[in-house]
């Protein structure tokens, strides 16, 4: 009762995916400070492997749930056995990874519990709420940050009176971070075969197949990103032709991506990909709050634009102030010049 | 043969590119009334899905559900012009300050009015982000859910079958009707108005747009009854008032800060050689590159 949960997620190659054990780690922090236990949940055909690295997070208690009808994830009855696990254990607060199996499957359990349910927080906290209205004091909510409209504002989001407080995370924006010291954790297994009816499995899955990502921004150590104002999806060109020097990759902002400049998956921001690389260099992009959510991490950040006000400049090391169109054609000659 | 019923979810955003100081209301709500609104891009995605259905199974009807203020009837209108044959705006002071639970709650009890077989809306508004009403629609009707679909492969009056596109892949699903579906924004794209159904329904209104129409429509609706848009209220809906707007939302927004920039130590440089040049022999001394 009263505890946080974490719903992990298991990958085509039967591990729990690094967004769900990033929520362990955030969701053991938050666990400490509430004084309550960290708990699991992992629903696949079987846990083997998984159960052994989750316990690596310091979990008080895995939930674990298998079936052959549980893997590959399917919506109904995964919705089935959390939402039961839900009602029993009256968590307090439960993390979902910002996947497409954590935002299929964390709406339809807020629906049914009628809880209140707050996507892609950047930032997750505990604090005290005072009711505007009622004055009613609230101790110990979870405070869910994110950015919000149009990225002028960040916007914390309370459920005073709801429970489970659910939230769902982006991979990458949570710190992965091992228990420093270990622990075992209570198995407890579910019985599926009650829970689980025909009516559940009428989706079918025909055929998966997996193509692996032909971007890999997370793994990139030099990032040339473009933004709304590289113009056109030609002069985004210049941006591969830097990158191909530098040994980099291309990213975009979401108004470039929206705009057929770039491919959906260069997309960084909060909506994209977080990344961290050692260099990040931000072409034509204001910075917007969303798009730097997913990139002030990064070790140095270079900002072109002609705009000296641009708010991306601000968290910029170097700042140039300019044309990128004419600025990138010189950064290439005298990287050359100077390389070797 | 049974006629199919075919729904889409649409909903007016405002552009968050053209995004202004006003935008805010003091108690954290969108004031839409100081933005741009348009068509939400993955809801066309959904609204072409849907035509692209209604083209396959020929005996098809596609009616098109929004909800907002008076000026979301243009979605309505815009949905009409590309093909769909009506469109319901859900419109009360009820609904305001909702959010994606008690928004959903309204459309559940708004398509339990029509009955559709097939529901389709866009994967996610890019106002909220969310992607949560799909899903949360599909519970509240008890309908099972097909998100992230990219393209519609196979349709009769019994099943359909989707691709799905997923962060490293594509899945194929085969789902029974009734079912609920959320297109990606990485589907077909939607097709243009036809000219002749603008010119057919360029006048079609709401009840609320008539009495601020200067012009009267009297005549033209009584010829043309189609052309009217119908409104539906909370009570319309026979909803509970518990589950509508901010009592039915239990998301709070505690605060809203606006966003102040940390100034960092940078170094502002020009687009001129020698600035450039000084650029690049600091990445490579510090081994950043090269």
């Amino acid at each position: 009762m009263k505890n946080v949960f974490v719903y992990c997620e298991v990958t085509e190659d039967k591990t729990i995916a690094d967004v769900s054990l990033e929520l362990l780690s955030k969701g053991r922090k938050l666990a400490e400070q509430l004084g309550v236990k960290l708990e699991a949940v992992v629903i696949t055909d079987e846990a083997g492997e998984t159960l052994t690295r989750i316990q690596d997070f310091g979990v008080d208690v895995i939930h674990v749930a298998e079936n052959k009808e549980l893997f590959p994830y399917r919506t109904l009855p995964h919705f089935k056995i959390i939402h039961h696990i839900f009602q029993e254990e009256k968590p307090e607060i439960a993390l979902f990874g910002a996947t497409s199996v954590g935002r299929d499957l964390a709406p339809r359990i807020a629906s049914s519990l009628r809880c209140g349910l707050t996507a892609d927080c950047t930032s997750l906290e505990i604090g005290n709420h005072t009711d505007n209205k009622t004055g009613k004091e609230y101790k110990n909510l979870l405070y869910q940050i994110r950015p919000a409209f149009g990225g002028n504002i960040i916007a914390t989001i309370v459920n005073p009176d709801t429970r489970p407080q659910m939230a769902t995370v982006r991979e990458g924006v949570m710190k992965l971070e091992e228990a420093t010291e270990k622990k075992k954790a209570t198995i407890k297994k579910i019985d599926t075969t009650k829970l689980i009816q025909p009516e559940d499995l009428i989706i079918k899955i025909i055929d998966r197949h997996i193509e692996a990502q032909k971007v890999n921004l997370k793994a990139a150590g030099i990032i040339i990103s473009g933004g709304y104002g590289m113009g056109s999806k030609e002069n985004f060109q210049l941006l591969y032709d830097l990158a191909n020097v530098l040994g980099g990759e291309v990213a975009a902002t979401r108004a470039a991506v929206d705009a057929g400049f770039a491919e959906h998956e260069r997309q960084v921001g909060q909506t994209g990909v977080t990344v961290r690389p050692k260099l990040y260099i931000a072409c034509g992009i204001s910075g917007a709050v969303q798009h730097r959510a997913g990139m002030d991490q990064s070790a140095k950040i270079i900002s072109i634009n002609t705009d000296a006000d641009a708010p991306i400049n601000a968290i910029a090391d170097y700042a140039v102030i300019g044309d990128v169109l004419e600025i990138i054609p010189k950064m290439i000659a005298y990287y050359k010049k100077h390389s070797k | 043969m049974k006629k199919i019923k075919i729904l889409v979810l649409a909903k007016q955003v405002p552009d968050t590119r053209n995004v202004g100081k006003d935008a805010m209301k003091a108690d954290g709500t969108v004031n839409r009334a100081a933005l741009p609104a348009i068509y939400n891009p993955d809801d066309l995605c959904a609204l072409e899905m849907a035509l692209s259905a209604k083209d396959i199974l020929k005996n098809a009807e596609v009616y098109v559900i929004t909800m907002g203020p008076t000026r979301a009837a243009e979605i309505i209108r815009e949905s009409i012009y590309r093909g769909a044959e009506e469109g319901f705006l859900l419109t009360d002071r009820k609904f305001a300050g909702s959010d994606t639970l008690a928004t959903s709650y309204a459309i559940a009890k708004a398509v339990e009015k029509i009955n559709p077989d097939i529901i389709f809306c866009g994967l996610q508004a890019i106002d909220g982000d969310t992607a949560q009403v799909g899903p949360q629609t599909a519970e509240k009707l008890h309908f099972p859910q097909v998100t992230y679909a990219e393209e519609l492969l196979e349709l009769d009056s019994t099943k359909i079958v989707l691709k799905r596109r997923l962060e490293r892949g594509v899945e194929t699903v085969t789902a029974p009707l009734p079912v609920l579906v959320t297109v990606h924004g990485s589907a077909k794209a939607c097709r243009a108005r036809n000219a002749k159904r603008v010119m057919q329904y360029k006048h079609a209104r709401t009840a609320t747009e008539l009495q601020e129409e200067t012009r009267d429509y009297t005549e033209l609706f009584t010829k043309r009854p189609y052309l009217k848009i119908e409104e539906w209220s909370a009570d319309m809906l026979q909803a509970n008032e518990v589950y509508l707007g901010l009592s039915g939302s239990p998301t709070k927004v505690k605060n809203i800060d606006n966003v102040v920039l940390a100034q960092k130590e940078n170094k502002v440089l020009t687009a001129s050689d020698q600035d450039v040049e000084e650029l690049m022999l600091d990445l490579l001394k510090s081994r950043v590159i090269g």
